[in-house]
C-alpha cells in the first residue's frame, strides 16, 4: 500500500519573519525527480516539509490524498553529510530496523542484502566512523533503503564526494529506484541531473518557477530564471 | 532500550538489598552516643571490647559534643547517652527523656597554653585567676564554642572570675564552633590558651609547643554520668542491651576497666559510680 | 613543611604495604558507599539528563536552570537533611537506617546525582543536535532517541559518572552526619582523616589522604582504560 502520492496543498514555510517557500504540487511515482535551484532557494527546505523534519507554516501535506498520516515508516531522507551511529556498519545498518522491532531473522538477512548491494560487506565489522566518506554516504544509503521506503529523499547527497564514489553512489541510487522506491534529490551538479532525472523541479527565491519533464526542461527551459541557472548566471 | 530497562533493574536490586543488609540481622548491637573527649583520647577503644566479649552485644559509638549528643538522644537515635554536663543531664532525665542519671566516672579540665606563657599564668592556684590574667593581658583564647560540656564548663570559670567575652569575641576570644580536638589544632596554631579535659590533652598527637599551664583547681572538676534513653518516650530503644550495657558500666568490672585505661602510664579517668542499691 | 609531606609519603606506604587490616576496612567501605552511590546516580541521572534533552515541555529551561544550580548544594546541608529524615523522631525514622551505611549511601546519592544528571544533560543535548535530524528520519521515537545518545555518548558519559564519583569519595560532611563515623560500622577514609586531624595525628591523617588521592586516580585510570576498550573513539578520519 503505497504512501504515494504525496500533495503539497499550497504550503509555505516562514522564519524570521521572511516567506522562504511557496509552493502547490504533488509528487507521484515514478522515475526520479531533481529539484533544482540556486544557493537559498529552499531546496533543503522542500525537502525536509515533505520528510515531515519542519511543519509548514500554512497550508498541509497530504500523503495519498488522505490527512498525514504520519506516514514515516515508508519514506526515507539521507543528508548531504551523513551521521554515523558510534557501532558497526552493519549494526547501523540494522538500526532503523530494530527499532521498528523487525525481528532478528528477518533484520539479519535484510542488512546482509544491503551490505552485498552497496558493496560494504567486507567493512561490516568495522567502526562506521573509519569508513571513508564514500563509503559513510553509501551506509547511509544503505540504512535508509534497509526501511524499504516507498520514497527516498536525498539533499545533495555527493556533493562532498570524488567522482569515484560519486558514480558508487549514483549507481546505488540507481539501484534503489529499480527496486520500486520514488527518488526526490536535489543537487548542483547539472550533469548529475540529466543522468538520473525523470523530471525537474526548479526553484528560485522559494518559489516554483518551472517544472517539465527532464529532457524539455534542459533543452528550453521556459522561465528566465531558469534559463540564465543553466546557462551559469544565477548563483544566488 | 532494553540495556536502560536492565541496567535500572540492576540498579533497583542494589538498592533493594542494601536496604535489607542496614537492618543488621542476628547481631546483637547498641548505639552510643557520646562526646569527643571520650572518644579521642582512647578511652572506647580499651573500655567497650571486654563488655562486647562477654555480652556478644557491639557497642556503636556516635562521638559528637555534649549538646548534640544530647540532642541525638532526645530524638531517640541513640540507646544510651554518656556526657559531662550535669544541668543538661538532669534536665534531659527531668523531661522524660533519661531513665536516671548515674554518675560514672571523673577527670579533671586543665589549661594549656604555650610555652612562652605570655599572661604568665604559670604558678598560679586557681582557674579564675588564671582566666583573669589572660583576660587582661588579652592573649589569645580558642574557646570550643559549641556547648559542649567542656564549652560550659569554660563558661562557668568565666562567669565565676566575673568578665564578660561578649566585646572580646574575634579579638583575643576566639570561638571555633569546633570539637575538643579540632580547637587544640587551632589554639598550637594560633599560640592560643584554651581549656581541655586532661584525657583528650594527653592523647593529642599535635602538642608543639603547648603544654598544661594549670591544674588541680577543684573548679575544674569534670564528672561523666551515663543515662539509659527512656523506653516510655522511644519504644525502639534497645532495652535488654542498654540495661546490660549500664550495669556493666557501674558494677566493678566496668568501673576496674575504666580504672585500667591509661595514657603515657597515667590514670585519666576516674570510676565513681554510687554503689548499688536504690536511693 | 616538606618533613611533614615526606613522613606522610612513608606513613602511606608502610601503611600499605603491611595490608594494614584496619586500612583496608575503611578504603572497602568508601569504595562500597561511594561506588553504591554513584551505581545509583547514573542509573537516575544518566537517562534523566538525556530525556531533559531530547524532550520539549513547557518549563525546561527552568528545570536545567534549577539542575545545574543543584550541583552545587553543599553536603553538609544534604547530611542535616538526611538525618533530619531518617532519625527516628523524622518521617522516615521507622526505617533504622540512620547511622549505617546505607544512611550514607542515600546521602551520597542525593549529592551526586544533579552532577550526573547535568552533565549527562549537556553531552546529550550536543550529540542531540548532530543527530536529530537522522535518527528523525529513520522513525525514531523519543525514548529510541534516548538508548541511541546514551549508548553513543557512553565515553562522555562515564567521565560524568567519574566526575560524580570524585565528588562523591572525598566529601565527608554528608557521611559525617548520617553516618556518625562509627568505628567498623560507618568510618570512611574522608571521615578517618578529619578524625585524625582532630587527634593531632596529622602524619596519619596526610598519609591517609595521599592514600585517598592515589586510589582515585587509579580508578580514573581504571574507566578510562574501558572507555577505550568499548570502541567507542572518535572519528579516525
Amino acid at each position: 500500500m503505497t504512501i504515494l502520492p504525496l500533495s503539497l496543498s499550497e504550503v509555505a514555510y516562514e522564519a524570521g519573519g521572511r516567506t522562504l517557500l511557496e509552493c502547490d504540487l504533488s509528487i507521484r511515482s515514478g522515475p526520479a525527480t531533481m529539484v533544482l535551484g540556486p544557493n537559498g532557494a529552499g531546496k533543503s527546505i522542500f525537502l525536509r516539509l515533505c520528510h515531515g523534519l519542519l511543519q509548514p507554516t500554512r497550508g498541509h501535506i497530504d500523503w495519498r490524498g488522505t490527512e498525514d498520516g504520519n506516514p514515516t515508516r515508508k519514506q526515507a531522507m539521507v543528508f548531504q553529510k551523513p551521521v554515523m551511529l558510534r557501532r558497526s556498519v552493519a549494526a547501523n545498518i540494522a538500526y532503523g530496523l530494530k527499532i521498528h522491532g523487525i525481528e532478528r531473522s528477518i533484520r539479519d538477512r535484510r542488512v546482509d542484502e544491503i551490505l552485498q548491494r552497496t558493496g560494504l560487506r567486507d567493512a561490516a565489522r568495522r567502526s562506521a566512523l573509519s569508513l571513508s566518506g564514500g563509503e559513510q554516504q553509501r551506509l547511509a544509503l544503505g540504512r535508509a533503503w534497509a526501511l524499504e521506503p516507498d520514497i527516498l529523499f536525498l539533499d545533495e547527497p555527493t556533493a562532498n564526494l570524488d567522482p569515484g564514489s560519486m558514480a558508487a553512489v549514483e549507481t546505488i541510487i540507481c539501484d534503489i529506484q529499480k527496486a520500486g522506491t520514488k527518488i526526490v534529490m536535489t543537487t548542483h551538479d547539472l550533469g548529475q541531473a540529466k543522468r538520473l532525472a525523470g523530471d525537474v523541479i526548479f526553484l528560485y527565491r522559494g518559489q516554483v518557477k518551472e517544472r517539465a519533464d527532464v529532457a524539455r526542461f534542459f533543452e528550453s527551459p521556459e522561465s528566465r530564471e531558469a534559463a540564465a541557472y543553466l546557462k551559469g548566471e544565477l548563483l544566488w | 532500550m532494553v540495556k536502560v530497562g536492565s541496567g535500572f533493574l540492576a540498579g533497583c536490586a542494589l538498592i533493594a538489598s542494601l536496604f535489607a543488609g542496614a537492618t543488621g540481622a542476628a547481631e546483637k548491637t547498641l548505639t552510643l552516643a557520646s562526646t569527643t573527649s571520650t572518644e579521642n583520647s582512647g578511652l572506647f577503644r580499651f573500655l567497650l571490647p571486654p563488655f562486647e566479649k562477654s555480652t556478644g552485644i557491639k557497642v556503636r559509638v556516635i562521638a559528637a559534643g555534649t549538646g548534640q549528643a544530647i540532642r541525638l538522644a532526645r530524638n531517640g537515635d541513640a540507646d544510651v547517652l554518656m556526657v559531662h554536663h550535669k544541668p543538661s543531664e538532669e534536665k534531659f532525665v527531668a523531661d522524660g527523656f533519661g531513665v536516671k542519671r548515674n554518675p560514672l566516672m571523673y577527670n579533671d579540665f586543665v589549661i594549656v597554653g604555650p610555652a612562652a606563657d605570655q599572661a604568665k599564668i604559670k604558678g598560679l592556684r586557681t582557674a579564675t585567676d588564671a582566666f583573669t590574667r589572660i583576660a587582661k593581658s588579652q592573649a589569645l583564647f580558642a574557646s570550643r564554642g559549641d556547648e559542649s560540656g567542656t564549652h560550659r564548663a569554660e563558661e562557668g570559670l568565666w562567669k565565676a572570675a566575673g568578665i564578660d567575652r561578649g566585646k572580646a569575641s574575634g579579638g583575643w576570644y576566639r570561638e571555633l564552633g569546633a570539637g575538643m580536638g579540632a580547637t587544640l589544632n587551632a589554639a598550637v596554631a594560633m599560640g592560643a590558651y584554651t581549656l581541655t579535659d586532661r584525657a583528650t590533652w594527653a592523647a593529642f598527637g599535635n602538642k608543639s609547643s603547648h603544654r598544661i599551664l594549670l591544674e588541680g583547681d577543684p573548679l575544674l572538676f569534670n564528672q561523666y554520668s551515663v543515662i539509659m534513653v527512656d523506653p516510655r518516650r522511644h519504644p525502639h530503644v534497645k532495652l535488654a542491651e542498654a540495661w546490660q550495657f549500664v550495669d556493666w558500666l557501674l558494677a566493678e568490672e566496668g568501673q576496674t576497666r575504666i580504672e585500667e585505661f591509661k595514657i603515657n602510664g597515667k590514670q585519666m579517668f576516674f570510676p565513681n559510680a554510687a554503689h548499688p542499691g536504690c536511693e | 613543611m616538606v618533613n611533614d609531606f615526606s613522613s606522610a609519603f612513608s606513613l602511606a606506604l608502610g601503611l600499605i604495604a603491611d595490608f594494614d587490616p584496619a586500612l583496608g576496612e575503611i578504603v572497602g567501605l568508601s569504595l562500597y558507599v561511594s561506588l553504591s552511590a554513584v551505581l545509583v546516580a547514573a542509573v537516575i541521572g544518566l537517562p534523566l539528563g538525556a530525556a531533559l534533552a531530547v524532550y520539549r515541555f513547557p518549563g525546561r529551561k527552568a528545570a536545567i536552570v534549577t539542575l545545574n544550580a543543584l550541583m552545587g548544594l553543599p553536603p553538609v546541608f544534604i547530611g542535616l537533611t538526611v538525618y533530619l529524615l531518617l532519625s527516628r523522631s523524622g518521617p522516615l525514622g521507622a526505617l533504622g537506617l540512620l547511622f549505617t551505611p546505607t544512611a550514607m549511601i542515600i546521602a551520597q546519592a542525593i549529592l551526586i546525582t544533579p552532577i550526573v544528571a547535568a552533565l549527562s544533560r549537556q553531552i546529550s543535548e550536543t550529540l542531540y543536535e548532530t543527530y536529530r535530524d537522522q535518527l528523525r528520519s529513520l522513525g525514531a521515537a523519543p525514548l529510541d532517541i534516548i538508548g541511541t545518545i546514551l549508548w553513543d555518548a557512553r565515553v562522555g558519559l562515564l567521565t560524568a559518572v567519574m566526575a560524580g564519583f570524585g565528588r562523591a569519595i572525598a566529601e565527608v560532611g554528608a557521611v559525617f552526619i548520617v553516618g556518625g563515623n562509627i568505628a567498623h560500622f560507618t568510618r570512611v577514609m574522608t571521615t578517618t582523616i578529619a578524625l585524625e586531624t582532630s587527634k593531632g595525628n596529622l602524619a596519619l591523617a596526610m598519609a591517609l589522604g595521599i592514600i585517598l588521592v592515589v586510589l582515585a586516580i587509579g580508578i580514573n585510570a581504571a574507566a578510562g582504560i574501558i572507555a577505550d576498550a568499548s570502541g567507542a573513539t572518535e572519528d579516525t578520519r
